[in-house]
């Protein structure tokens, strides 16, 4: 059973439109939020509610909002984080595609919460159609009253813009964001200062992601402690889990937080198993980024227990026997999936997004892909294992952003849980030249 | 004033002060190298990595380690901050590895570069780099730039520090280049081609750590270890007029900042001095520079120096 708080009417038809948007209860939230609330009302309620970051990091968001430095007196900035690049990962396009209103709901109670005056929605380039589809949204909205000056007659003052990136994976990190929007080349910053202290033009600034804002409007309508009870222990409330591979429903799904991974993966609810009745071989739960993790290693913990769907269980075992949520982009591979290949194709995509600020990422990630590319066309030799397994340590927490762990992890992981492909590609590189695709080990043992 | 223990060396400071700032107060072996971090340059640093060290304990009041390594060069000092540097050796690791990422794509020329004997690349991997290489890849190149008359530009030899895009930045009014793309394949150019051209321009290859960007007057002339260097000054309308000449006999072959010993440069003179002013008689001649004994530079002026009877020579001359 799916229980539905973000998707909540999403198969009701022209919900994109404001009008319909609010015969289905929306907006409700502002007048809860803008005429019977205090900001700190609202943050109050986010913390009771356990609501944790939904881009990757799970950072408690009430926490992040509380840091907010309200004591100098700039003008402080919400800003929506919709570059959504990473491989697997497409829930945010989804929402924003279908259900606009939601994430503007949701600002708004945010912005009123942080007091900011001014948001922007950096919008990943590649969505046109998004950007469109927000924009019209926005305009509604101000015709509304729902932005602009006074709303409500609360004499709570907001303008929201939607910003357009151009192309580049690295603003999805919030200080690139915060560079990018600001018109500059998007290199992350150095943290400390965090954005909550100096941030957007130097300013008081709190970068959310798009799923956890269109959570915010929910929250102040049924409050924190209600919150709190969907989900399972501190993974409060549902995910948006984008599935993708080698599935037979591949999609997005909103879950209840604790949903054991056997059951998402084999329920007809959801993923409804594995495409062609196949043996599943690995997943990625939560984005290109994050560690891969081989059948036995997903469906249960190294100690035997059920695997579940929420931020504790997957990261159970650290990164030696478990992985993360992440973003909530489930990759799923079957028998016949090549983890080799895969890891290059991971390799490749970050080495080509590094921004090049720092050395160890500008220079790992491409010296990985070319290791990788040998490997892959039967021209590795053992140690290459081993120096793949070094240069990713070399990189891993010695970079200025979280680009260099991403980039790192997937390999280490890949070679951690699969190191016999890596050492079938080294040890027949004939076979590895002439077929490009597919489990090779699997295919000896059938010849 | 905020106390600080680096290497197990305490020392009190200003607030406000970074542990690389600190560390140098300090001196000797515990002061991490710096690439990219320029004192005199704002918003400089925390790029290239070589300077980061390991907080033990991050404040008095809250003792708690910094889980990961910090840059050491924008990372300010809390009262009562435990730093470790070379006595870690998830540092002295860390910054082989940095190393061996700078040089992967690094040419290596320096035979023929003229940087080499104060590059502080060179210093850096024969202090913590290894003897070999484990890349087997094609290095990556760039075609060649021309950024004018005065400045010879070698994008091969780059470590993208962006010391001189921060020196452009602030010194000059019109900055005329910046990093073009991303990731490995970002290269310093001017867009599109122009020449890099106004008073201050030639700083930047004073405050360019490699041999990157090079003095084209003096380009091929001479090896910087058969140079002397005197310090000398001028009446300069628009700089300081402070600068170092490199003499080899009467002759002055070329002439720079003043740079001190951890490379970098604090009086930044105009383009007139450092390319037109080659004769002795526009300058005053104030006397020898001193040089760290341990630079090449100083290898060809024989000086009397008393061999120490065992291990660690070097460390025992310096003092």
């Amino acid at each position: 059973m799916e229980r539905k708080i973000v998707l909540e009417h999403i198969d009701v038809e022209g919900i994109q439109h404001l009008d319909v948007y609010r015969q289905h209860g929306g907006y409700l939230s502002l007048k809860k939020a803008l005429k019977s609330m205090t900001p700190d009302e609202v943050v109050t309620e986010v913390k009771t509610a356990g609501l944790r970051g939904r881009g990757g990091a799970g950072f408690p968001t009430g926490m992040k909002w509380s840091f907010i430095d309200k004591k100098s007196g700039n003008p402080r900035y919400l800003i929506c984080n919709a570059d959504e690049s990473e491989p697997g990962t497409f829930k945010d396009r989804y929402l924003m595609q279908h259900i606009p209103h939601r994430l503007i709901e949701g600002m708004i109670c945010a912005a009123y919460a942080l007091g900011a005056n001014k948001a922007y929605i950096y919008v990943r380039g590649e969505f046109k159609a998004v950007i469109g589809i927000l924009n019209t949204a926005i305009k509604e909205a101000y015709a509304a009253g729902l932005l602009g000056k006074n709303i409500l007659g609360s004499g709570f003052d907001l303008d929201l813009h939607v910003h357009s990136g151009a192309g580049a994976y690295i603003c999805g990190e919030e200080t690139a964001l915060i560079e990018s929007l600001e018109g500059k080349r998007g290199n992350p910053r150095l943290k400390p200062p965090f954005p909550a202290i100096k941030g957007l033009y130097q300013c008081p600034t709190v970068v959310n992601n798009v799923e956890t804002l269109a959570n915010i409007g929910w929250i102040v309508n049924n409050g924190g402690e209600e919150y709190a009870k969907i989900g399972i222990g501190r993974s409060t409330g549902t995910k948006l889990i984008s599935a993708c591979g080698n599935i037979n429903k591949p999609g997005v799904y909103e879950i209840e937080l604790g949903l054991p991974v056997h059951e998402f993966i084999y329920s007809n609810d959801y993923c409804g198993g594995i495409k062609g009745g196949k043996e599943l071989k690995a997943v990625v739960p939560g984005g290109s980024s994050v560690p891969i993790l081989p059948k036995e290693l997903i469906l249960k913990t190294i100690e035997g227990v059920d695997r579940l769907m929420s931020y504790e269980s997957l990261s159970e075992g650290g990164f030696i026997s478990g992985s993360m949520l992440g973003s909530g982009g489930f990759i799923v591979f079957d028998e016949d999936a090549c983890i080799v290949r895969n890891t290059y194709n991971f390799s490749r995509f970050y080495h080509h997004e590094s921004c090049g600020q720092c050395s160890p990422c500008r220079e790992g990630t491409s010296w990985m892909e070319s290791v990788l590319h040998r490997i892959e066309n039967g021209q590795g030799k053992t140690k290459d294992i081993d120096l793949l397994v070094s240069i990713a340590s070399k990189i891993e927490g010695n970079t200025i952003c979280p680009l260099g762990d991403a980039a790192s992890w997937p390999v280490a992981a890949a070679i951690r849980h699969f190191r016999h492909e890596f050492e079938f590609h080294v040890n027949h590189p004939e076979l590895i030249k002439n077929i490009k695709h597919g489990n090779l080990e699997k295919l000896d043992v059938k010849n | 004033m905020f106390k600080v223990t680096i290497d197990n060396q305490s020392i009190e400071v200003e607030p406000g002060t970074t542990i690389l700032q600190a560390a140098r107060k300090i001196g000797g072996e515990i002061v991490p190298p710096a690439m990219c971090y320029h004192s005199e340059l704002k918003n400089s640093g925390g790029k290239c990595r070589t300077c980061m060290v390991k907080v033990v304990q991050g404040s008095a009041n809250d003792p708690r380690p910094i889980p990961k390594l910090v840059a050491s060069c924008r990372t300010e000092v809390m009262d009562g901050m435990v730093v470790e540097n070379i006595t870690s050796p998830q540092v002295v690791d860390a910054r082989k590895a940095v190393v061996e990422f700078l040089l992967l794509n690094h040419p290596l020329d320096c035979p023929v570069c003229d940087q080499a004997g104060e590059c502080d690349l060179q210093n850096l991997s024969y202090e913590h780099g290894t003897n070999a290489t484990r890349f087997e890849e094609e290095k990556r190149t760039y075609d060649k730039v021309d950024i004018g008359n005065l400045i010879q530009f070698h994008p091969n030899r780059c470590i993208l520090c962006y010391r001189c895009i921060y020196a452009a930045d602030q010194l000059t009014d019109n900055r005329v280049h910046g990093v073009l793309y991303r990731g490995e394949k970002s290269e310093i150019s001017t867009f599109i081609h122009q020449a890099i051209e106004n008073d201050f321009s030639g700083n930047i290859i004073d405050v360019c750590p490699v041999g990157a960007l090079t003095d084209k007057t003096f380009r091929f002339k001479n090896r910087v270890w058969f140079l002397k260097p005197m310090d000398a000054h001028r009446n300069c309308p628009t700089c300081s007029g402070k600068v170092t000449l490199w003499y080899r006999g009467d002759e002055v072959y070329r002439v720079t900042g003043r740079k001190d010993v951890y490379g970098e440069v604090h009086d930044f003179i105009c383009n007139e001095c450092r390319f037109e002013k080659k004769n002795s008689n526009d300058w005053t001649i104030e006397g020898p520079r001193t040089v760290a004994p341990y630079s090449v530079i100083n290898q060809n002026h024989y000086k009397k120096v008393v061999i120490p009877s065992v291990i660690n020579p070097l460390k025992e001359t310096m003092e």
